[in-house]
């Protein structure tokens, strides 16, 4: 019930609308009740609103406002970049992009790797099913 | 020494007069006269520009005056300096690009696309033995393109053009009744025997390449179809 992230100095954020729909920043000052100042290695740091931001788990360790060069160091040091890919919710992301970027001949492939999968599933189920009835 | 070569080497002449600003002239008239050597040219010629004799008007061939003249004035058409020339082909077709039909008797049938015909049709084979569909034209306009493709280099489309296509013209019978649609018959419903070897001489060389990649060979034999949750406009082909 308690609230567990909160939007303090360091906050990695991912954007939910607009422009940079999908990046994950950095909230880097707090200008007043609804917006922050936000930044990111590949963007120019500027104020977006609270409502475009979906909080994660991921802090980092800055002082208020800190140059380019400093924030890209400490996001390096948190490693940001790997903790995010191998959290539950950065890999979905990664899974819905690649599902959105497949070929027809791909979905193909990966029809024919479901029927196999599948196969190979139900042999085991009736081996076992078969042990269990006897 | 330049009038002796063919006229067409000439260089296109660039003129002596300077533009101060367009439609005004760096020199007067009677200084590009000085300038041009109209004075020699004159000079040469003892006084007179040289002048060559016309040539006797041919007598045009009598004309009849017309039978009908029209009551109210007619109205020329426009020029028209169009030329016709083939559709233009979108860019994701490239010759050995997938393609998926979407009308007509082999909808949802995974092609190879070979080259586009003077007409603007897209000459395209199955293979035959993988999915029958023969050597055909196609529109473009009901083809999926996809970004699929496949090696193409060794198959000779030079031969193929849309008169190979087209309907062949029967010789004019005369009317037998009896025999009439017994002899039609029999002709229509064989292939001759060169469109066959034809097929299988393309379809040699793209067979080898086919097989080369994994699976391409069944998903050219299967035929797609949307299924729950495929948004066209979302897919990527």
């Amino acid at each position: 019930m308690p609230f567990k992230r909160y939007v303090e100095i360091g906050r990695v954020a991912l954007v939910n609308y607009g422009k940079d729909y999908g990046k994950l920043v950095v909230i880097v000052d707090v200008i007043d009740q609804n917006r922050a100042l936000v930044d990111a290695p590949d963007m120019v740091r500027g104020q977006m609103n609270f409502k475009r931001l979906t909080l994660t788990d991921i802090k980092i360790d800055i002082k208020r406002v800190p140059n380019k060069k400093t924030l890209v160091a400490a996001l390096e040091a948190a490693d940001v970049k790997n903790k995010w890919e191998s959290s539950s919710w950065g890999r979905k992301l990664i899974v819905q992009k690649k599902r959105a970027s497949l070929n027809d001949f791909d979905r193909f492939k990966i029809m024919l790797a479901k029927i196999k999968k599948a196969g190979v599933v139900r042999q085991e189920l009736s081996k076992l099913k078969k042990e269990t009835t006897c | 020494m330049q009038k002796t070569m063919a006229p067409k080497d000439r260089k296109p002449h660039v003129s002596r007069n300077p533009d101060l600003i367009r439609g005004v002239g760096k020199y007067s008239r009677s200084k590009m006269y000085h300038k041009r050597g109209l004075w020699a040219i004159k000079a040469k010629n003892g006084g007179t520009f040289p002048k060559h004799e016309k040539k006797a008007a041919e007598a045009a061939p009598a004309e009849k005056p017309p039978k009908f003249y029209p009551a109210d004035d007619v109205k020329k058409p426009l020029v028209n300096k169009r030329k016709a020339r083939p559709t233009k082909l979108r860019a994701s077709i490239t010759p050995g690009t997938v393609l998926i039909i979407l009308a007509g008797r082999f909808k949802g049938k995974r092609v190879v696309f070979l080259k586009q015909l003077t007409s603007g049709l897209l000459l395209v084979t199955g293979p035959f033995k993988i999915n029958g569909v023969p050597l055909r034209r196609v529109n473009q306009s009901y083809v999926i393109a996809t970004s699929t493709k496949v090696d193409i280099s060794g198959v000779n489309v030079e031969k193929f053009d849309d008169k190979y296509f087209g309907k062949k013209v029967e010789k004019k019978k005369k009317k037998g009744e009896g025999e009439f649609f017994e002899a039609e018959k029999e002709e229509k419903n064989t292939l001759p025997q060169d469109k066959k070897d034809d097929q299988k001489t393309v379809d040699a060389a793209l067979i080898a390449s086919i097989e080369a990649v994994p699976d391409l060979k069944s998903y050219l034999g299967a035929r797609f179809s949307l299924k729950a949750g495929m948004k066209p406009h979302e897919l990527v082909f």
